[in-house]
């Protein structure tokens, strides 16, 4: 019935046809609709839980890998077949070396990262919260920052000796660094409208820095987190292989001496099994203190 | 019927002092020699609603940010009352605090979530209590943040273009919502809006702020609820405008003309 009440295009354009605006449009095609298909129908997606599909990728590279080793294009004093390893690291475990190698690593990696932590998190906020603190702190650690912290080892030897001290020490400088960065950015970068608003609700400056400074300055220190725990792993290996009569680094050191390329990527895969531990501890607290946080999580 | 009175601005009209909520007396302020507020005299009375109307960039906010406690590098006296409470323009909820934890924020003691549940229900929030701010959308994140205020039971509200950023339809049931909660709890209001209708619809006085002092004020006596329809509305917005240096259209017999003169002139 709409159809009875438009009229012929071409009779409008007889009436107004020196004008070239009055002229009627020619008729689009009617466009191709589409469906947008839901997220929560793609079964196939769906059905394979997410771990599993993240899984594919390091299986597929093994696979390739254990084919190379099986063809000989991989030789053994190159690097061993994952066969190989995984008996290496059954018989390592089997006789209690690489349980109380780790055991020593953590404990080194844990207390370094405390303390780095502590130090870190003390000097940023002495920095983010107070001008005199930011006059003093600041610059010397922006200096400090600059130094290579493994360039330190030496040093650190010369002043603590060979015990744990030095690699502890080590570590803690590590992961101090961008743990102060984050959370001193972090609390910088809190909105200054939040903070008017909570000191027109009458907050105290304590309660300003608790109920606005701090949670606001948790995304930065989660990066700092994250990144101490990098920095961390790589301190523990450094520190590890100088002077070292346990831990993971010292069972390298003897698999190198050795030539067993075995052992070696069995401690490595140690690492990577703890570093990847560790970032799922970090994942885990930030899904729990950053639920708060509006972004973006991916498709 | 609406009257318009124009008398010279002064806090004290008859010399006795009545119970007021706000006294501001020969206030500056000056941003990089700028004198944004110069000499402003204001006096709010206990229970009244101000509107306070003015172009962008004349100082409003600043004289709110000042009222409110945040701005102290003033000259001149500013008196208000203790218990006052601020809501922006934007919610400015904290958003790592669920929306009853935010209204209850900065209050004295250990106030129990019910406080904060009572608060919500007055602003019609009560099934979103539980909620985290990015949730909400822009209305209810403003009345949260209007519950926010209302909690402190404040002896003065302070309002920035708190409808600034609400679409048409939500402005005007939050517009209704705080005339209701003003009768209810009869505190003194002063309402910063850029929106004539808006001022006129809900203030007992106008004030237009000019050149860092307020310029001219106008009293509203329309009976509530307000008509916008109303004849003597639409006379004291024309006048409002007049005053902040908008020629209102005049209303034309033939209104196609004025249309056309306006559009050749945009
Ligand atoms: N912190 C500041 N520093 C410098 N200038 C400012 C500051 N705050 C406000 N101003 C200036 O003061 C004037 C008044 O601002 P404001 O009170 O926000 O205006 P409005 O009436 O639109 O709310 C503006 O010209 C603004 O640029
Ligand atoms: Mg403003």
């Amino acid at each position: 019935m709409s159809i009875s009440h438009a009229p012929p295009p071409n009779e409008i354009a007889d009436i107004g046809g020196t004008s070239p605006s009055t002229a009627p449009p020619q008729p689009l095609p009617a466009p191709l609709l589409e469906p947008l298909p839901s997220t929560s129908t793609t079964r196939h997606r769906a059905r394979v839980p997410r771990w599993l599909r993240r899984l594919s990728g390091p299986l597929l590279l093994l696979l390739a890998w254990q084919l190379a080793s099986a063809s000989g294009v991989l030789t053994a004093d190159v690097l061993a077949s994952p066969g190989t390893i995984a008996r290496v690291g059954r018989d390592l475990i089997a006789d209690g070396s690489l349980t109380s190698a780790m055991g020593v690593s953590l404990q080194r990696v844990a207390l370094g990262v405390l303390l780095g932590a502590v130090v870190g998190t003390v000097l940023a906020l002495l920095s983010g919260l107070f001008r005199a603190g930011e006059d003093l702190v600041d610059a010397s650690v922006q200096m400090l920052r600059t130094v290579p912290f493994v360039g330190l080892i030496p040093l650190f030897i010369i002043w603590f000796g060979i015990g744990e001290a030095p690699k502890v020490a080590i570590i803690t400088l590590g992961v101090t660094f961008p743990l102060y960065l984050n959370v001193y950015a972090g609390i910088r970068g809190v909105d200054a409208q939040l903070i008017e608003a909570g000191q027109s609700l009458g907050l105290s400056r304590w309660g300003l820095v608790r109920h606005v400074v701090l949670p606001g300055a948790l995304p930065g220190a989660m990066t700092g987190l994250r990144f101490s725990l990098g920095v961390a792993w790589l301190a523990l290996v450094f520190a590890e292989q100088v002077n070292a009569d346990s831990g993971i680094g010292f069972l390298m050191v003897q698999a190198r001496d050795f030539l067993r390329t075995d052992v070696i990527v069995v401690c490595l895969i140690v690492y990577a099994f703890l570093g990847l531990f560790a970032d799922f501890v970090v994942r885990t607290l930030e899904r729990l203190l950053l639920q708060w946080r509006p972004t973006f999580t991916g498709q | 019927m609406a009257t318009d009175v124009h008398r010279a601005v002064s806090p004290d009209r008859a010399g006795q002092e009545e119970p007021a909520a706000v006294r501001v007396q020969g206030l500056s302020r000056t941003f990089d020699g700028r004198r944004v507020v110069d000499g402003l005299e204001l006096t709010v009375r206990s229970g009244e609603f101000v509107a306070l109307l003015g172009r962008s960039g004349c100082g409003k906010s600043t004289l709110l940010k000042i009222l409110t406690g945040l701005d102290r590098e003033i000259e001149g006296a500013v008196l208000v009352p203790r218990r006052k409470a601020t809501a922006f323009q934007a919610p400015r909820l904290m958003p790592w605090k669920k929306v009853w934890r935010n209204v209850l924020l900065g209050l004295p003691g250990k106030p129990e979530r019910a406080v904060a549940e009572r608060a919500l229900a007055e602003v019609g929030l009560d099934h979103r209590v539980d909620a985290w701010p990015k949730t909400l959308s822009g209305g209810e994140a403003q009345r949260a943040s209007l519950a926010r205020a209302l909690v402190r039971e404040p002896d003065l509200l302070l309002l920035d273009e708190p409808f600034g950023a609400l679409d048409a339809l939500t402005r005007i049931k939050a517009q209704r919502l705080v005339g209701e909660l003003w009768q209810q709890r009869g505190c003194a209001v002063l309402l910063v809006t850029h929106d004539v209708e808006e001022a006129v619809l809900l203030a007992d006085r106008v004030l237009v702020m000019d050149d860092g002092v307020i310029a001219h004020e106008t009293e509203i006596d329309l009976p509530r609820p307000r008509d916008i329809a109303d004849p003597g509305f639409a006379e004291l917005r024309t006048h409002l405008l007049d005053h902040l240096g908008v020629e209102a259209p005049t209303p034309a017999p033939a209104p196609a003309h004025a249309h056309a003169s306006a559009s050749a002139s945009a």
